[in-house]
């Protein structure tokens, strides 16, 4: 990827998320501790004010960076879970990757964050957005930015009847059920911002 | 110092300040204790640069265990020992026991000499049943 376009490109995923963060606080306040909104901010605040000499790096090497920018910034649990997330993809990626290439790199991250979050698919969790995208990243290159997208939506929406088992949610049993699990959400612009970005 | 270190680490700093407070009325000076609590921005939440560095200031040749409050704060602990370099990330043990007894079991256990695997147990049996 071009110097440039990483650049942006991180601009426009961190600028989604500061964008959202009243809509992540009012979700967490829902069912958790009410600061993923502002801990996610502050995370990609400082991923945002480091994307000039980020976006120096070859991919592999920025994309490592940018997930110790948010394990040392976020403050909450999703700090090391997007952390694990972006420095696993790094760690696995070519500098100029293919599609078989992402999906075997999000498949390996996939499990890192299964790993560190002791969770996995079906517990109201980010997990429940990567998945599914997994899938979608998976069934080739036709569309794939609008499919991923469609995906990723889908797959936070489907959080809401889920119970929640790990995290601060899991304290409110059945009362878990019935909202959007702020971690799916999070997780669904992140990845939407990033198919808009490429989409274009 | 030879005994095992004490690091607490809550989402609250002042949790953190009253554990060690009342850690120090235990056992004194006899064991290494150092806390965190709070997030960069002074907020509530856990931080990992400052968990690192309380563990370097409890460091102990004898090895440290943590002492965690809610979920972030272990999640943030276990990706702290994981930066560690490879000398001390094997003598670092997170105690899954909770705050406040744990930390006061562990430092008593720590202030006898006890063997960093067994202060980590004795923290952790307080609340099987």
């Amino acid at each position: 990827m071009e110097q440039e376009t990483l650049n942006a490109a991180i601009r426009a995923v961190a600028q989604a998320v500061i964008a959202h963060t009243q809509e992540l606080t009012v979700l967490d306040q829902a069912i958790g501790d009410g600061d993923h909104g502002l801990n996610m901010k502050r995370g990609f605040q400082c991923v945002a004010d480091l994307a000039g000499t980020i976006s120096v790096l070859p991919l592999p090497q920025a994309l490592q960076e940018i997930g110790k920018t948010l394990v040392m910034t976020v403050g909450g649990a999703s700090g090391p879970l997007y952390g694990t997330f972006f420095m696993t993809l790094g760690k696995e990626l070519p500098a100029t990757p293919t599609l078989p290439d992402l999906s075997h790199a999000v498949s390996v991250a996939i499990a890192a964050v299964e790993r560190r979050g002791k969770s996995s698919a079906g517990q109201k969790t980010l997990l429940d957005v990567l998945v599914p995208v997994h899938e979608e990243l998976c069934a080739g290159t036709a569309n794939v930015y609008e499919r991923v997208k469609r995906r990723a939506a889908a797959a936070a929406d489907a959080t809401i009847p889920m119970l929640a088992v790990r995290g601060r949610a899991s304290f409110l049993g059945q009362r878990s059920i019935g909202h959007m699990d702020p971690g799916a959400r999070s997780c669904a612009l992140v990845i939407t911002a990033l198919c808009d970005f490429l989409g274009d | 110092m030879s005994n095992v270190g004490i690091v607490i680490v809550s989402h609250s700093a002042k949790i953190a300040e009253g554990v060690a407070d009342m850690v120090h009325q235990m056992v004194g000076n006899s064991v290494p204790v150092a806390y965190t609590g709070g997030n960069a921005d002074g907020g509530l939440g856990t931080d990992v640069g400052a968990i690192v560095n309380a563990i370097d200031r409890a460091w102990s040749a004898a090895g440290v265990v943590l002492l965690v409050d809610l979920g972030g704060a272990e999640t943030n602990s276990e990706m702290a020992i994981e930066m560690l370099d490879d000398a001390r990330r094997g003598k670092v043990l997170l105690c899954d026991a909770p705050l406040v007894e744990g930390a006061i079991i562990a430092a008593a256990e720590a202030s006898g000499g006890a063997a960093l695997e067994q202060v980590k147990s004795m923290a952790e049996e307080m609340h099987r049943p």
